[in-house]
Formats: C-alpha cells, structure tokens, sequence
C-alpha cells in the first residue's frame, strides 16, 4: 500500500484521487451519500435544538415554528434526497450559481471579484452589524453558509479541495472565525449602545469573584474532555495526509506552503520572495508586538467594544480577516496548478495559461512617459557611475515610496484632526513607527490594486542588486 | 454538603490504614465505612492530599494553594472574567492542546526514525501496524487545531483590550508563542518525508534564499564579501543555515527533527510559563478593571 494517498476521500473513492480526475458523478455520489446524509441530519438537529430552546427557554413560540420547519426541510426532504445517492435527487448547487461562481471567480478576474467581494462583505457585515448580530438573523446566517456547502459538497471539484486532509482545518477555521466574530461584534454592540446610554458594559455589572474550585476547574475538566473525545473521534474518522514518499525530481503542481503561510505564498503574486517571504513575516511579527505600545486608547480594556476603539479595531481586523484570513483561505481553496485562480467548482486544469505582461513603474516613467529609453550607465564605466545610474533609472519608485512612508504620515497630522490627535498624544518617533507599520501593510493591497489596474510588476526593480519591490 | 466523614476526617471513622483515635471513648458502634472513607482517611491518601477534600469554603481555598497542578490559578476569579461568552477559553485550549502534542510526540517518537532510509516507512508503520494507529492523526489534528487556537487566543485578547496596560509585555511574549506554535507546525511538516512534506517546506524555505545581506539571492547579498570573494553563497547562506544543505535533503530532516522535538518545544515551555506567571503578576486573567 506504500505510496498511496490516503486522506479522507481517498478512503471512499481511490479512483478519484489516483487518476487525479473526476470519476463518474454516480459513484462519486455513492461514495459521499453518507456523509451528507449525517451532514443534512447534523443540521436539523442542531435546528431542532435551537427551536426546543427557543420555545422553551425565551418563550419565542413563533421563532421556533420557523427553525421547527427549517429543521423538518434539513431533515425530512434534504437527507433522504441526498441519502438516496441518485445524481437526479442528490440537492446540489443550481447550475446558475455554479457557472456564475465558475465564470466570475476565474482567472485574473477572480482573483479581483473574490479580494474585493471579500473587503466588501466584510464591510457590509461591519457597517451593518447591529442588524447582522441579531441571534435570528446570524443564525439564518450559519445556515445558508452550512446549506451552501452542503449543496457544494456534491460537486466532485469542490469536494476535492474541501476534503483534503489539511484542508479540513481551513472550513473549520472559517467556521469558527464566523461564530467567533459574531460572538465579539454581538457583545460589542450591546456594549457600545449602554455606553452611549451612559451605563457601564456588560462586563462591568457583576464584580463578583467566585473561587476558582469549582467555578474555573470543572470548566477546564469539562473542556479538556470535550477536546480530548472531539479529537479522538476526529483522529479516527479522518486519516491524517500521506503522498508518495518525497522525491526531490518531481514537483507537484502546485506546490503549496503549510496552509498557515498560504498568505505570504499568495504575496508573492505581487512581491519578490525577500519581501513576501522575510521582510513582511517580520513587520507581522513586530508590528503585533509594538500594538500594546502604540495603542495609547486606555478605553476598551477588559471588555468588548468598537466605538470606542474603532481606529484599533479596523485596522487589526482589515489585517487579520481580510489580508492574513481571506487569502489563506484563497491560497487553499482557489490557487491551483501554476497558482492559477480557480473557481470553487472549476477544474484545477494545469494546462490553463495566463500570460500575462506586467511593466514597472521605471518603464512606465521613461519610455511610457518620456518616450525614452531606459538610463543606462555607459560601458565600463565604474562602480559609482553605474550606482547614479540605477538611482536615476529607479528615482520615480524612490520618490515615491519616498513619499508614500515619511510625506503621507505628517500629511496626514497636518490634514486630519484624527491623526494629529495621534501625533500629539503619540510623539514624533511613535507616531512615525505606527503610520510606517500600518501603511507597509497597506502596500499589499495597493500592489494587488496597481496589478490588477495597471499590470504594474514592480515600483523599484533594481535586479543588479536583486532589489525589487 | 458532603458526608461528615470527607468534612472531618477521623470523627468517628476509622480506617485499616489509619490509627483510630476517637473511637476508644465511645461506647456506641462505629458506623461501617465505606470504601470511599477508607481510602480518604488512609495514611497514604493523606499523604497526597494534604487536607479534606474541597467541599467547604476554607478547603476550596486550601486546595489552590497547595496542590502544585492548581497553584497556576489564584484563588478566587473575577464571574465575568471567566464566563464563556466572554474568554472563549482558547488560551486554556491551547495549553492542552501543547500537553496532547508533547505526549503524542513522546509516543511517536518511539516509532519514528529520522532517516531517509526509513522517516516515510516508519509513517507507514504507524498508520498500518502500530497499535493505536491513530496516534499520528492525534497528533496532526492536535497541531492544526493549536494554530487555530492560538490566533482565536489572540483575537479574543485583541478585541477585549487585553494588551493594554499593564499586560503589554505578556501580549509580547503572546506573540512569539505565536511564532514558536507556527514554528513547531512548520518543522514538523518535513518529518513524514512525502510529497506534501517535502514541498511545502521547499516552498516556505526557498523565502530564506532571498533575506537581505544573508541570501543568496537576496537584496545585497554582495554587501558581505572579502576582497571581491562573496561570503554569501548557495552553501552559507540563511536557507543553508535553516536546512543545513543547499536543499532539502537527510540533514534537514535531522536539523527539523531536532528543532521540532527538542529545541523549540524547550522555548516554548520555558515561554508558556513566564506567560503564565505574568497573566498572574499583571492583574490575573482579563476582567474589566
């Protein structure tokens, strides 16, 4: 058996796998049948429990009429219809949306729609949050996303990507992150309307201290057996990832970082490896750090909120969902061969091809705009010559990173009343530090901007020195 | 509230282990004790535990302070502090999740070689022959669900505030445990030497190739030369230090091994304490102040 692969699809459909394509959708249904039967069933429980309580417990009869008949649909019609493994009744995804998805989140394209439909989603779900964090409507929430990929799970593509052993944990994440998320923005909105009411947060009604044994140690107990069972019966349903034996001739296409650095895999699209690779990890690494130290707020602290902190706030979640979150998951679910963009129920096809023809900003400058060649330091000529040369070549990218890191920061002091409150409460060498933080990680988002706009490559390209940014 | 022999070990009870001490005044049959009582009013036993068991105020008290396992907590917690909604207990979860990966390891570190020779078949030995064939999977999952919990970890601590002061430092010591978790996940990628493994840590290491000054195809990889002779080359350069050859070959499987099982691990305990200690010393768990 050495060599074979063996996550989790491959123990229902060897043949998928090994031939790395599709099989036929009746047996790749026979196979999944059960699983998404448990699945359908999974959810009317779940819905079902949430109506007993919401009957019993808040004495909302109408609401739990609702999930009542949610829970009926789940498990009366969708289970049997999956369970019976028949192409014709399995529920799958209208053919609309798949073809819409696989048209729209495709190639170049769909490495804009998905970035910005995500920054877009996300705002929508901030800037509407008082409605979106409604238990009802959060909760209508989880199940279009769960019945979305109950409906996804049958299409043989999605499948692929999603039951890979080492993908598991990414749905989890994104599942978790939602309810996560929706758990902190409930709280704060709550919060944030008794503080505009002038009362204290939740958090600060009780100030009762309880001791520790048992009130925190039988939590703990409680949890470490729950974590101890769920990953027991995890461990045993799923089989952890084994490829052929490692050879250092063939290279699988693609070739995929651990899914964590997905995200500095997918920067190298628009940055060089030192880049991508060294510099931004370590600005990650110490601007998470400087955050106690630049974050002069002392409101906010030891309960949940977002009016009161709102430059904080953004600016963590614009960097953690959006640009840590949202492309690992696109890293792992829509980069294919050649890391190409993939819709979610596209074939990964290695023989797509993308050409595509990326300027610099150099270029851009002297040919494109002063219709001219390239300065370039004359033959032979010696070390200091050739470096005024590099410099006058790549002095538009300078002046402008020039600009970019130490003209915008005291630009905006002058210009804003926020940031200058900044200034003033922050000094001149911390306020520097957290502006640089903060727009060397908006230079990401700018670059994928500028390529996808104007197929920019790089604003300094010094290969001489492999210096390109 | 509990039976009175628990409460007050001795009063009336008397145990095959332990010297009886009252009943040589009464005159009236002593009740039979349980099982229960014998074994708690042992010599033994109390040994172990230094006092009754925590059912009352004073022992509930007692109990934190002596026993070695519970002295991380204090006494007594703020209600709002650890209720669910509010801490999500992730960083709880990932402490165990650390203790499951570290005896898990232990295990598979009796079955694993660090060999080319044998890393991949040893992988296939425990899946297909050991007993308890799922260790592996424990241990994977275990990794995967540890990166997760920590940055959840983080995230609650971020939007609670909890960084602020006086618990800066602690969020500093957060963040390399961070690194350390990411580390160890990455380091142990290579160990089961197939395709995946291989790969993703040529991928992730190839990135070293291009630090400035210390790579070899890095931003001014020319800075460090002795008369004209580069100091940088493919074979002493950051990605060579990282996998100690100029590709990922047996040293790098050995050189991750050590940093997986050993090094990182170490570092990793050593911070995990002091992030503990300090969550103590910087005004206990988060709780509005």
């Amino acid at each position: 058996m050495a060599g074979q692969t063996s996550d989790f699809p491959a123990m229902h459909f060897p043949a998928l796998l090994a031939a790395g394509g599709l099989i036929d959708q009746a047996t790749f249904l026979s196979g999944v049948k059960g699983f998404l039967t448990i699945y359908y069933l999974g959810l009317a429980i779940t819905n079902a429990v949430a109506a007993f309580l919401l009957w019993h417990h808040w004495h909302r009869p109408k609401a739990a009429l609702v999930w009542t008949i949610v829970a009926t649909v789940f498990g009366g019609i969708l289970a049997p219809m999956a369970g019976s493994g028949d192409p014709y009744w399995t529920p799958r995804m209208p053919e609309a949306i798949v073809s819409f998805l696989n048209s729209w989140l495709s190639g170049q394209v769909g490495a804009i729609v998905y970035t910005i439909g995500s920054v877009v989603f996300l705002s929508v779900l901030y800037l509407g949050r008082d409605f979106f964090v409604r238990p009802m409507v959060a909760w209508t929430g989880l199940n279009l996303a769960l019945l979305a990929m109950g409906l996804s799970m049958v299409n043989q593509n999605f499948w692929q990507v999603v039951s890979k052993g080492d993908n598991i944990p990414i749905v989890g994440l994104m599942f978790l992150l939602g309810f996560f998320t929706w758990l902190a923005t409930y709280r704060a909105v709550i919060n944030d309307k008794r503080i505009a009411e002038g009362l204290p947060p939740l958090e600060k009604l009780d100030d009762e201290k309880v001791l520790v044994w048992p009130d925190l140690v039988y939590t703990e107990l409680v949890c470490m057996l729950a974590l101890t069972a769920f990953l027991l019966v995890w461990g045993i349903l799923i089989q952890a990832p084994l490829e052929q034996p490692a050879s250092s001739v063939k290279t699988p296409n693609p070739s995929k970082a651990p899914w964590y650095f997905l995200g500095l895999q997918e920067m190298l699209v628009y940055f060089d490896p030192w880049m991508a690779g060294v510099v931004a990890p370590s600005l990650i690494i110490v601007g998470l750090m400087a955050i106690p130290y630049l974050d002069f707020n002392k409101k906010g602290m030891g309960y949940y909120t977002i009016n009161e902190r709102k430059f904080a706030y953004l600016n963590f979640q614009f960097g953690f969902l959006v640009l840590w979150v949202t492309l690992i998951v696109m890293g792992t679910v829509l980069r294919g061969p050649n890391w190409n963009f993939f819709g979610p129920f596209e074939p990964w096809d290695s023989h797509k091809v993308e050409a595509l023809k990326n300027v610099d900003l150099s270029e851009y400058f002297w040919i494109g705009l002063l219709n001219r060649g390239l300065p370039k330091a004359p033959t032979g000529s010696g070390f200091f010559v050739e470096l005024g040369y590099i410099l006058l070549r790549e002095s538009p990218g300078f002046i402008l990173m020039g600009i970019y890191l130490f003209v915008v920061p005291p630009a905006l002091a002058i210009g804003t009343t926020l940031f200058r409150n900044m200034y003033l409460k922050m000094g001149f060498l911390r306020y520097m530090l957290m502006t640089n933080l903060l727009l060397m990680m908006a230079i990401l988002p700018i670059k994928m901007a500028l390529r996808w706009s104007f197929n920019l490559k790089y604003i300094i390209h010094i290969d001489e020195w492999f210096l390109n940014f | 509230m509990g039976r009175p022999g628990i409460l007050h070990p001795g009063n009336g009870v008397t145990s095959i282990l332990s010297f009886p001490r009252s009943s040589a005044h009464s005159l009236r049959p002593l009740p039979m004790p349980s099982l229960g009582e014998l074994v708690r009013n042992s010599q033994i036993w109390k040994s172990v535990f230094r006092h009754p068991a925590p059912l009352d105020r004073r022992n509930r008290i007692v109990v934190m302070l002596t026993n070695f396992f519970l002295h991380l907590h204090p006494v007594s917690v703020k209600k709002q502090g650890i209720a669910l909604s509010y801490t999500w207990c992730m960083g709880g979860v990932t402490f165990f999740l650390f203790l499951v990966e570290t005896v898990t390891g232990v295990l598979l570190m009796f079955y694993y070689r660090p060999t080319l020779e044998w890393a991949y078949a040893d992988i296939l030995a425990l899946r297909d022959v050991a007993s308890l064939g799922i260790l592996r999977e424990l241990h994977r999952w275990g990794a995967h669900a540890m990166v997760i919990t920590v940055w959840l970890h983080m995230y609650r601590v971020f939007l609670t505030g909890s960084y602020k002061p006086p618990r800066e430092f602690n969020w500093v010591v957060g963040v390399v445990l961070l690194l350390l978790t990411l580390l160890l996940s990455f380091t142990g990628y290579l160990l089961p030497w197939d395709q995946l493994a291989i790969w993703a840590i040529t991928v992730g290491s190839n990135m070293a190739r291009a630090t400035p000054i210390l790579g070899y195809e890095g931003p001014f990889q020319g800075v460090l030369n002795v008369d004209g002779i580069d100091m940088i080359t493919q074979g002493s350069d950051a990605r060579f230090g990282l996998l100690g050859a100029r590709f990922v070959g047996e040293e790098t499987l050995n050189r991750f091994y050590v940093l997986h099982c050993v090094a990182i691990p170490l570092a990793a305990a050593l911070l995990i304490a002091i992030h503990f200690w300090r969550v103590r010393k910087d005004g206990g768990i988060s709780a509005p102040l």
